[in-house]
């Protein structure tokens, strides 16, 4: 049977087309004019031209910030998403242990950003925190308020704790969705337990994959509240992400201007890998079929 | 109902104007041949109109950033450097 085209079916788009104009395009296009601009606040603006992007871009602040970020980003991936797999194939699948697996990793997604900053910030202090006090016990002179390494390694392994669960539950619902006749096959095959995961788990896994890669790479390359929460940046600029220096520039020092051409900038970067992430993941599973 | 928050500018006003029009071209032309005609180009994956669009002005952005970052701040060159690009975009990709 033919289909039947009607144009009227567009009207159903206008909501949420308003929606993302009023939440993204009118904010987006704020800051455009921002950026080209200089303001002392009372709503007075003076032609700057493209000097903030310059001043952006020749400035170290910035790609030590960028830098940062990525090498945070792709650490966090390195770590969640082989983790999230490890243990979406270890999660019971019938039984009581479903419901209680599921609850356990849901819980960290449910607790709020600046509570789990809070959270490990007690939880990593020398003087009153289990984990700080554990370690110094230990030997370790750990101390992630004075030592960049030790601010580092909280605000990944905090990352992990707080968002391994998302790709756990991503990975979970991808392989709960292989038919059982998929393993018998595999069974009667003489099929290894890497071959198994290899042409079969890890296929079906892919779309979920990829939603769960392009998350948490979003997610990690824009985190602001747990690391400032935890390490406030520091010591010194070590944990200083690209949205903490965003803040401190627009919000500590005022200067909208360059705050304004750096989020454009930001954006770009976010928008170009995002965007080489969905292509290469997309294609490779086009090219499988 | 006064925008003056959004602190609008002549060329900030033209940008937009002429990625919007550059949409509504899109839209225009999918309307007169529908389809989005997908093809296989130089990337070796399938890109549709709208991609090459996307690519396009991705890639004048960054061209006009690396300009600014490299060269300084006059963009006509850039500007002219992303035409280019964006010819060879919808010509090869």
């Amino acid at each position: 049977m033919d289909k039947t085209w009607n144009n009227k079916a567009w009207f159903l788009v206008l909501p949420v087309l308003l929606l993302v104009a009023f939440s993204a395009v009118i904010p987006l296009m704020t800051v455009v004019n921002y950026s080209v601009q200089d303001t002392f606040g009372n709503n007075q603006f003076f032609w700057a031209g493209t000097d903030w992007f310059v001043e952006i871009l020749t400035s170290p602040r910035f790609w030590d910030a960028l830098w940062r970020n990525l090498i945070f980003s792709a650490v966090i991936l390195a770590i969640e998403v082989p983790l999230g797999i490890l243990i979406a194939l270890n999660m019971p699948k019938h039984g009581l242990g479903v419901p209680v697996c599921l609850v356990l990793m849901a819980l960290p997604l449910l607790i709020p950003w600046n509570v789990v900053g809070t959270i490990w910030q007690v939880f990593g202090r020398v003087d009153i925190g289990l984990l700080g006090y554990f370690l110094n016990s230990l030997g370790i002179s750990y101390n992630y308020t004075q030592n960049p390494t030790h601010a580092w390694a909280t605000v990944i392994v905090m990352d992990v704790w707080h968002w391994t669960s998302l790709v756990v539950l991503l990975c979970y619902a991808g392989l709960v969705s292989i038919p059982d006749a998929y393993y018998q096959a595999a069974r009667i095959d003489g099929a290894s337990r890497w071959s198994v995961f290899r042409y079969i788990q890890l296929p079906k896994m892919k779309r979920v994959l990829l939603i769960a890669v392009l998350l948490r790479f979003m997610d990690s390359f824009m985190i602001y509240t747990e690391p400032f929460v935890v390490t406030g940046g520091g010591p010194g600029n070590s944990t200083t992400f690209l949205s903490i220096d965003l803040v401190k520039m627009a919000i500590g020092q005022f200067d909208l201007g360059p705050a304004a051409a750096m989020s454009i900038i930001y954006f770009l970067i976010i928008l170009l890998l995002s965007w080489v992430f969905y292509t290469v993941m997309t294609q490779s599973d086009a090219e499988q079929k | 109902m006064t925008f003056s928050w959004m602190a609008w500018t002549l060329p900030t006003a033209i940008f937009f104007i002429t990625i919007f029009a550059l949409i509504a071209a899109m839209g225009v032309w999918e309307y007169f041949a529908p389809g989005g005609g997908p093809r296989v180009g130089i990337l070796r994956f399938e890109t549709t109109r709208g991609d090459r669009l996307f690519v396009s002005l991705l890639g004048s952005a960054f061209i006009h950033l690396a300009w600014l970052g490299l060269g300084g701040p006059g963009l006509w060159w850039a500007l002219a450097l992303s035409v280019v690009y964006a010819i060879g975009v919808f010509r090869f990709v």
